[in-house]
């Protein structure tokens, strides 16, 4: 397995799966954070290339927060966050009880707990991965960055950009009260460590 | 008011006035404009990754520093320019991210310069690094590069 792009029909429906139960241990996660029900839609998954990306998400200048988290041990590679910013507004106001209109607004402490979040919303989809495939799965400190869209997908453009043009991309909806969240999430697991998930669910 | 020219990633464009060339949102990644001071050319550049590699496409010349600003001081040529004329300003090669080592963004803003340099082309202003995305637009009449950011202000040089 060179790229995504020469992944077959049933490898995607694989990782659609994966999709599909880390986005719903991340709805239960967020409803406990949120103390509100939390529904989700079911989870697009797309191998499309950064600029068609840049364009779902309201286009290269929109400015979103982007949450990393790099995956460790027996699986090498990254899971990026993209959320937008009604929904950064939204978890500030509901966990620091802040009400903020702009990115320039976030205080350290909020910062931190956006982090958090980052940090349960990948172990939602790394705990997904962990029990299909029986592998063992580290993650690293989330680090976040509040910029443009483009600018935060230069950083897996380039990092995968040896691997050809397109990404994994997951588009997920969760719908709390009156609100709709949008998440967008990239998954880029190393060939290698794609190859492995594969194999340990016996398809090749 | 002339038309703005989108330069996408890997991709480049050149320009007259009075025409503007724009690129969105650089990362990592990094933004070269070329302005040939007496024929009022401008070229824009906006690659991804600092050089190719062994398995490239051979086809992605724009996408690596290395092969890039060579390529596009070519297309200029092409229309008449002249290297001994050309300066150049550049922007971008943020690290969005902390990453452990040299950053992607560091090596496209290394690779960048030694290719102006060995290109003898003059290197007049830079606005690179930090860890904040640019977006940057080209005045073809006066060879401004205008830098915008998301909460850090917009600078021209």
């Amino acid at each position: 397995m060179k790229n995504y792009e020469n992944l077959s029909e049933l490898q995607i429906s694989v990782l659609s799966e994966i999709g599909n139960i880390g986005a719903g241990n991340a709805a239960t996660s967020l409803a406990h954070i949120l103390a509100d029900k939390v529904m989700m839609s079911v989870p697009a998954l797309q191998i499309i290339d950064v600029s068609s990306m840049a364009t779902i998400l309201g286009g290269p200048e929109n400015e979103l927060a982007g949450i990393l988290v790099n995956m460790t041990e027996d699986v090498k590679g990254m899971l990026l966050f993209l959320l937008d910013q009604e929904f950064i507004y939204m978890l500030v106001n509901v966990l620091m009880d802040e009400q903020i209109q702009s990115f320039e607004e976030i205080s350290e402490l909020s910062m931190s707990a956006i982090m958090e979040i980052g940090n349960i919303l990948a172990g939602s989809y790394i705990s997904a991965i962990s029990t299909m495939t029986g592998l063992n799965i580290g993650l690293t400190t989330p680090q976040i960055a509040l910029d443009m869209a483009g600018a935060i997908l230069s950083y897996p453009a380039a990092q995968f950009g040896v691997m050809g043009d397109k990404l994994l991309f997951i588009e997920e909806d969760f719908l709390s009260g009156d609100s709709a969240i949008k998440s967008h999430l990239l998954i880029m697991p190393e060939p290698k460590s794609l190859q492995l998930i594969m194999e340990s669910l016996g398809v090749c | 008011m002339g038309n703005l020219v989108i330069v996408g990633i890997s991709d480049q464009q050149v320009a007259y006035p009075p025409d503007s060339l724009i690129t969105y949102a650089l990362g990592s990644c990094v933004g070269i404009c070329l302005f040939d001071t007496m024929r009022r050319i401008s070229g824009l550049a906006h690659v991804l990754l600092p050089q190719a590699f062994i398995g490239s496409d051979r086809h992605e010349v724009y996408k690596f520093a290395d092969t890039a600003v060579e390529e596009l001081v070519r297309s200029m040529e092409r229309q008449g320019c002249a290297r001994l004329h050309m300066i150049a300003k550049i922007a971008g090669g943020a690290n969005m991210f902390i990453t452990t080592g040299k950053s992607i963004g560091e090596r496209n803003v290394e690779v960048v310069k030694n290719e102006l340099k060995r290109l003898n082309i003059r290197l007049m202003a830079e606005d690179t690094g930090l860890n904040y995305g640019r977006t940057v637009e080209f005045n073809t009449q006066n060879g401004s590069m205008i830098v915008k950011t998301a909460g850090k202000g917009n600078k021209v040089f």
